[in-house]
């Protein structure tokens, strides 16, 4: 009772309410796991029928493509559904007409904007974690460790987070919860697609230029790589192996002993962690009026910080 | 303890408020009056720090909505003009929240709740959900929200649109034991009459411009230049009638079953003058009295031409 008057704030308690009292979420969360176990089920129909008709269908290397095949499913899962859990939550309240009380309350915009993403988070892991048990036929054949599970989990949290700040950004930012839905799923789509494209396109054409131009000796591993660190899959891969980071950085050729000037997952990790807090304090500083410099007020350094987030006042 | 000086607030290159003045004292019900799109509600966001002023200020108990909008925050409850409720939460969970989020805590609320609900009518909703309330209750229930946390100032905008008659009374009662808590009341309206019995002060703005400002009755009062005399005479009326269309200060004479009307535009001297002539050309004078001009005349009557005042 204690904790949770501290750590739950109102707006958070009434989110989480709201939440669970829709039996959309129950839907969602029906729906979600209904996809996934039948992805896990058609991979094993697969494996066992069609594919590997040898008389080890249950080997470590079946484990590991089917923890891969689960884990790619779950990635372009959560893609389609952060945006849509986010994207509404200021711009929802707004069309809902009680965005104008909430904003009269003593909630500072921090709490407000935090805490609405948060709660979208909380239900996105429940999600994640209710899809535990289809994992666990994973374990049924081997080949993966729990730590790499849980690096997987974590990393699926960090999507999560991005594509939910972006989602709260542009719900503060646009009047109409369709237009920032379109939005984030745009912007989604670009992180998700055009970052692979890109990457494809640029190696090509280093690659090619690499073969035509005059030797070099001196540097093994191209910039071309840092394209692919943007992109959640080649994220996701470079946590799976290791080495694959070090392929990407790689021209054909290449020295293989050079290491990854970094590893495809940090790089995606660091990058993204500015376009989250980015995100989010736009949105704090946004979602009420930002007051201009008052002249008459020369020690208030920082134009409208009182206004945006009421932290002093 | 609500201050507004030179306030100007401009969409794009439409200007929505122009240079408005203001002041209401503590304790003071002030009537915010003007036709649809005039401004009171953009006046009205300004003041709950809801929206930025082009220019100009505007103060609560002395803090600038722009510059310390918490403080601002803390001393007003505001009621917009259209609002929603969040449907999956129970009477008392949404008076709770609105509490909470006003930091006051949980034991405070438990006492405090079933009181504000007993002072809108809604005690016996406690337990259903907000869905599940009507129009008006629901209205009410947003006005209890208002007072959650003893504001001392109240920004109502239309609290009475789309209640019905009785409602409307109800909503009156309860502003007037508002009132009487002494909280300052800013409300708005179209609707005149309703406001008149209660509000202390009214202010009618019309294009973003306060046109007229006042309390109630000298308002009346100024705008009474134009008066309706009711006369009625014993016999020989048409006559008369006749005989007033060429008084001076009178516009128009009007006779019907109930006797006549007559436009007058005198003052308080001339009328008793009028009524002496009467009396001299030998009628027998019944009653001689000068119609009622209500607010909504009042009202019409400031915001048809613009230069009433
Ligand atoms: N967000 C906005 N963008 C552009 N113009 C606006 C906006 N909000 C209000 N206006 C304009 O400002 C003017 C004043 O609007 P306001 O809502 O304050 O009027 P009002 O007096 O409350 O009217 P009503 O009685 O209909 O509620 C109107 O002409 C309106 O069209
Ligand atoms: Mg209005």
């Amino acid at each position: 009772m204690n904790w949770s008057r501290k750590w739950i704030n109102p707006v958070l308690d009434k989110e989480f309410r709201l939440r669970m009292r829709t039996p959309r979420s129950a839907f969602s969360l029906l729906a979600y796991i209904l996809v996934l176990g039948l992805i896990a089920l058609g991979f094993i129909y697969i494996t066992l029928y069609l594919g590997n008709q040898g008389n080890q269908p249950f080997n470590s290397s079946a484990g590991r493509m089917m923890f891969y095949v689960l884990s790619f499913a779950q990635l372009i899962l959560i893609a389609f559904m952060a945006p849509a859990l986010t994207a509404g939550v200021i711009s929802g309240e707004r069309e809902k007409q009680t965005l104008s009380m909430l904003l009269t309350t003593q909630q500072s915009s921090a709490t407000i904007i935090l805490s609405k993403l948060f709660s979208s988070l909380s239900f996105m892991t429940l999600i994640i974690v209710a899809t535990l048990p289809i994992y666990s036929i994973v374990f049924l054949y081997g080949g993966i460790s729990l730590k790499q599970m849980i690096f997987i989990f974590l990393f699926y949290l960090f999507v999560m987070l991005l594509l939910g700040a972006l989602g709260v950004l542009f719900s503060t930012l646009f009047k109409r919860t369709m237009i920032s839905v379109i939005v984030t799923y745009g912007v989604g789509l670009c992180i998700f697609l055009l970052t692979g494209i890109l990457y494809l396109f640029a190696m090509s054409i280093v690659q090619r230029s690499y073969y035509s131009g005059p030797p070099t000796t001196g540097t093994t591993y191209s910039w071309v790589g840092y394209i692919l660190g943007l992109n959640p899959a080649g994220a996701l891969i470079s946590l799976f192996e290791p080495s694959f980071s070090k392929q990407a950085f790689l021209l054909q050729n290449g020295n293989l002993s050079s290491d990854a000037p970094i590893q495809l997952w940090q790089e995606f990790v660091l990058v993204y962690s500015v376009v989250i807090i980015a995100a989010l304090w736009i949105s704090i500083r946004r979602i009420r009026p930002v007051a201009r410099r008052k002249h008459s007020h020369p020690e208030n350094g920082l134009p409208g910080v009182k206004t945006s987030t009421g932290a002093h006042s | 303890m609500i201050d507004i000086q030179h306030l100007s607030k401009r969409y794009g290159n439409f200007d929505a408020l122009k240079d408005i003045n203001l002041f209401i004292p503590e304790g003071t019900v002030f009537g915010f009056v003007g036709p649809n799109g005039a401004g009171k509600s953009t006046t009205m966001s300004i003041l709950a720090t809801l929206m930025l002023p082009t220019s100009g200020v505007a103060k609560v108990d002395g803090f600038d909505v722009t510059q310390h909008p918490k403080e601002v925050r803390k001393r007003i409850g505001y009621m917009p003009d259209f609002f929603g409720v969040y449907d999956q939460l129970k009477t008392t969970e949404y008076l709770h929240f609105y509490g909470a989020s006003y930091n006051i805590p949980r034991s405070e609320r438990e006492q405090l709740i079933p009181q504000l609900l007993e002072l809108v009518n809604l005690s016996d909703k406690s337990d259903v959900y907000v869905d599940g309330l009507s129009r008006g209750m629901k209205q009410r229930l947003c006005l209890a929200r208002c007072l959650i946390h003893d504001p001392k100032v109240l920004i109502l905008d239309e609290p009475a649109s789309g209640l019905d008659p009785r409602a409307r009374i109800e909503m009156r009662e309860i502003l007037k034991e508002l009132k009487q808590m002494g909280k300052t009341i800013i409300i708005s309206s179209h609707i005149l009459p309703e406001l008149a019995e209660m509000v202390d002060e009214i202010g009618v703005i019309e294009h973003g411009e306060m046109v007229a400002q006042g309390r109630v009755s000298d308002i009346q009062a100024r705008l009474r230049v134009k008066k309706v005399l009711h006369i009625r005479v014993m016999d020989r009326e048409e006559e008369l009638a006749a005989r007033l269309q060429d008084e001076a200060m009178v516009s128009a004479v009007l006779s019907d079953n109930t006797g006549i009307h007559v436009h007058f535009s005198g003052g308080d001297v001339e009328q008793v003058q009028l009524l002496q002539n009467i009396i001299s050309w030998g009628y027998a004078v019944i009653s001689y009295h000068e119609a009622q001009t209500n607010l909504e005349d009042v009202f019409l009557e400031i915001t048809k031409g613009g230069a009433a005042v």
